[in-house]
């Protein structure tokens, strides 16, 4: 049936007086920051550059976290919060993996071959850490009341850090790197070596989960379990099967997370994973809970933010950093509760 | 009592495919199903009858092994169904289209038809099946791109029924196929589950619409409050006005 221009007139939503307000606060906040934004350009272009460059390797890191919150989400509607954790423990395994054993930040040309190789043996062991505690603290509830499971992923958050502490100590320890210092000079900006390689290496992970959640049959049986598990038995699909593949994939993305971090910072606390979990979420609600894309966004996002206020000449600066992200997340949520990606919850008749 | 409760199971020659034996079923505390034992045959359509909240789709769920019975048993050609986990009861050749249609809203039919098939690996033989679902349904060619949710309920019940089929199962089970159908669509919806037994394919149908399903069905079984009331050829049953009054809401 052809739809008329007056019947397209007549299905736009009508915009009621608070709605208007509200709409108006939003698009002036934006106007705001983006006048914000080319003022600090303007201001200095090179220094903008840089730290958006910065804000951007942050950000890569932040997504890959929250895609493990939005992937577990998206299946069985947990909050794990013992994701965090999981990828602090990808950074503590990456610097028993490749300093302790394999011995490198030396400096040498094979490092940079240990560090693909410990690449995969972290996400390999955080998959393997997320799958177990699946199978031991989730899905025995996985029929319980919401609140039963959300208590157990703060209970495995727990013992994730006491396995954190055991493993690295109870104080920040630096480790040497095989990403070197500098970076590639372009005229006044240095594109520093760490942010390439986190680039170089995020971008084909997230290409590849997008390739086995689109397209695999592994990836199809996901689809079908997060909208309806009943349905989707009915079809022949293995639910627990396919819902412990969801987490595995969620703790490959932790474990690269936790290289990418120890590559870029150096450091490695039994700790780190409260904050950069945190943070992470926020990404995953902020870019709508649940979609992958969304996740990936909020992430770049509040990497971005953080990276300008903290390091622009007209920022709030560092001590603010935490302040504005959360902020902006409030603002968000009260503007568009379903994220930036996400959409609007219907409720099921 | 009645002609059609004296040994029913004289009628139908051979060994059953589908037999459910004593079972109990339960929600929590709360019995759904006490002590049903029915049989369904190779070739036939069977209905399980009752009025609402007597236990039937709660049985079709307890075959299909969304739920566990606390007791009793049920076995699908010799096999013990009982324990096994639902994805393997979809390998074991059963496959369902159940109550409230679970079609996958987000979805389009296409896929939808394809996750029906997610079991098998034949590609010529899901191409032909494809074709077949299609033929019967031409409605859902029509549809084939478009998100399932945003389909009408007649539209979702055929994609439910068609997704069902694209598994090729042995045994078709489908809970109450013309729910909130328009008169004609339930006409259409019963006409094309003749055509799919007589296609080879044995059916177990759940319906309140008793007589329509009495009208196709070779056997049937009546439930109440859980318990089997009464079991006989279906055509007989039909037309014995004291059984239409009394269970049949006739």
């Amino acid at each position: 049936m052809a739809i008329t221009a007056v019947e397209a007139a007549d299905s736009r939503p009508v915009l009621l007086g608070r709605e208007k307000v509200e709409r108006g606060i939003g698009i002036a906040l934006l106007v705001g920051v983006t006048i914000w934004l080319i003022w600090n350009f303007i201001a200095g272009p090179v220094q903008f550059v840089n730290v958006a460059l910065a804000g951007l390797r942050l950000g890569a890191i932040y997504a890959l976290i929250a895609l493990g919150y939005t992937l577990v989400y998206g299946i069985i509607e947990l909050i794990n919060f013992a994701h965090g954790d999981l990828f602090m423990l990808g950074s503590v395994f990456t610097s028993i993996v490749l300093v302790k054993w394999f011995g490198a930040g030396t400096g040498s040309l094979a490092d940079w071959g240990l560090m693909l190789v410990t690449l995969v043996i972290v996400m390999a062991m955080c998959a393997g850490l997320n799958i177990t505690s699946e199978r031991v603290a989730y899905r025995r509830l996985r029929r319980a009341p919401k609140l039963a499971p959300l208590i157990t992923a703060v209970g495995i958050s727990f013992i994730f850090q006491w396995f954190g502490l055991l493993l690295n100590g109870s104080s920040q320890k630096s480790w040497p790197k095989v990403i070197p210092d500098g970076g590639l000079v372009l005229g006044p900006v240095t594109i520093d070596w760490s942010t390439i390689i986190v680039i170089v290496v995020t971008v084909p992970l997230l290409l590849i989960l997008s390739y086995i959640v689109q397209r695999t049959r592994q990836g199809k049986a996901m689809r079908a379990t997060a909208q309806d598990q009943d349905a989707a038995r009915l079809m022949g699909i293995n639910v627990d099967r396919t819902i412990a593949f969801t987490f595995a994939l969620g703790g490959a993305m932790a474990g690269a997370a936790g290289l990418l971090y120890l590559e870029t910072f150096g450091t490695t606390r039994y700790d780190a994973g409260f904050q950069l979990g945190l943070i992470a979420f926020t990404a995953a609600v902020l870019g709508g809970i649940g979609n992958l894309q969304g996740a990936v966004l909020g992430g770049v996002l509040i990497g971005l933010i953080q990276g300008f206020n903290d390091g622009l000449p007209y920022g709030f600066g560092q001590k603010w950093s935490q302040t504005v992200v959360f902020t902006i997340l409030i603002l968000l949520m009260v503007f568009k509760p379903e994220g930036i990606l996400g959409k609007p919850t219907i409720e099921k008749v | 009592m009645t002609a059609t409760e004296s040994s029913p199971a004289s009628t139908r020659p051979g060994e059953p495919m589908l037999s459910v034996d004593d079972i109990a079923l339960y929600y929590g505390n709360i019995a759904a199903v006490k002590g049903l034992s029915m049989r369904v045959h190779k070739g036939e359509i069977v209905t399980l009858i009752g009025s609402n909240g007597a236990g039937k789709s709660t049985t079709l769920r307890a075959i299909s092994g969304l739920i566990k019975p606390r007791a009793g048993s049920i076995s699908f050609n010799g096999e013990r169904l009982t324990g096994k986990q639902g994805h393997e009861i979809v390998k074991a050749g059963i496959c369902q289209s159940p109550e409230g249609r679970r079609i996958f809203p987000r979805m389009t039919v296409s896929e939808n038809l394809d996750l029906g098939a997610f079991l098998r690996n034949d590609k010529e033989g899901i191409a032909a099946d494809r074709a077949r679902v299609l033929e019967l349904f031409p409605r859902l060619a029509d549809r084939i791109s478009q998100k399932a949710g945003t389909m009408s309920g007649g539209e979702q019940q055929m994609l439910a029924v068609a997704r069902a089929l694209m598994g090729s199962p042995q045994l078709l089970l489908l809970d109450e196929p013309s729910m909130g159908l328009a008169p004609v669509l339930v006409d259409l919806i019963f006409d094309t589950i003749e055509t799919i037994r007589d296609q080879g394919t044995t059916v177990l149908v759940v319906e309140q619409n008793a007589l329509a399903a009495l009208r196709i069905a070779d056997y049937a079984y009546v439930l109440e409050s859980g318990s089997l009331k009464l079991e006989g050829p279906a055509a007989p049953m039909a037309e014995d006005d004291e059984i239409v009054r009394a269970y049949l809401g006739g």
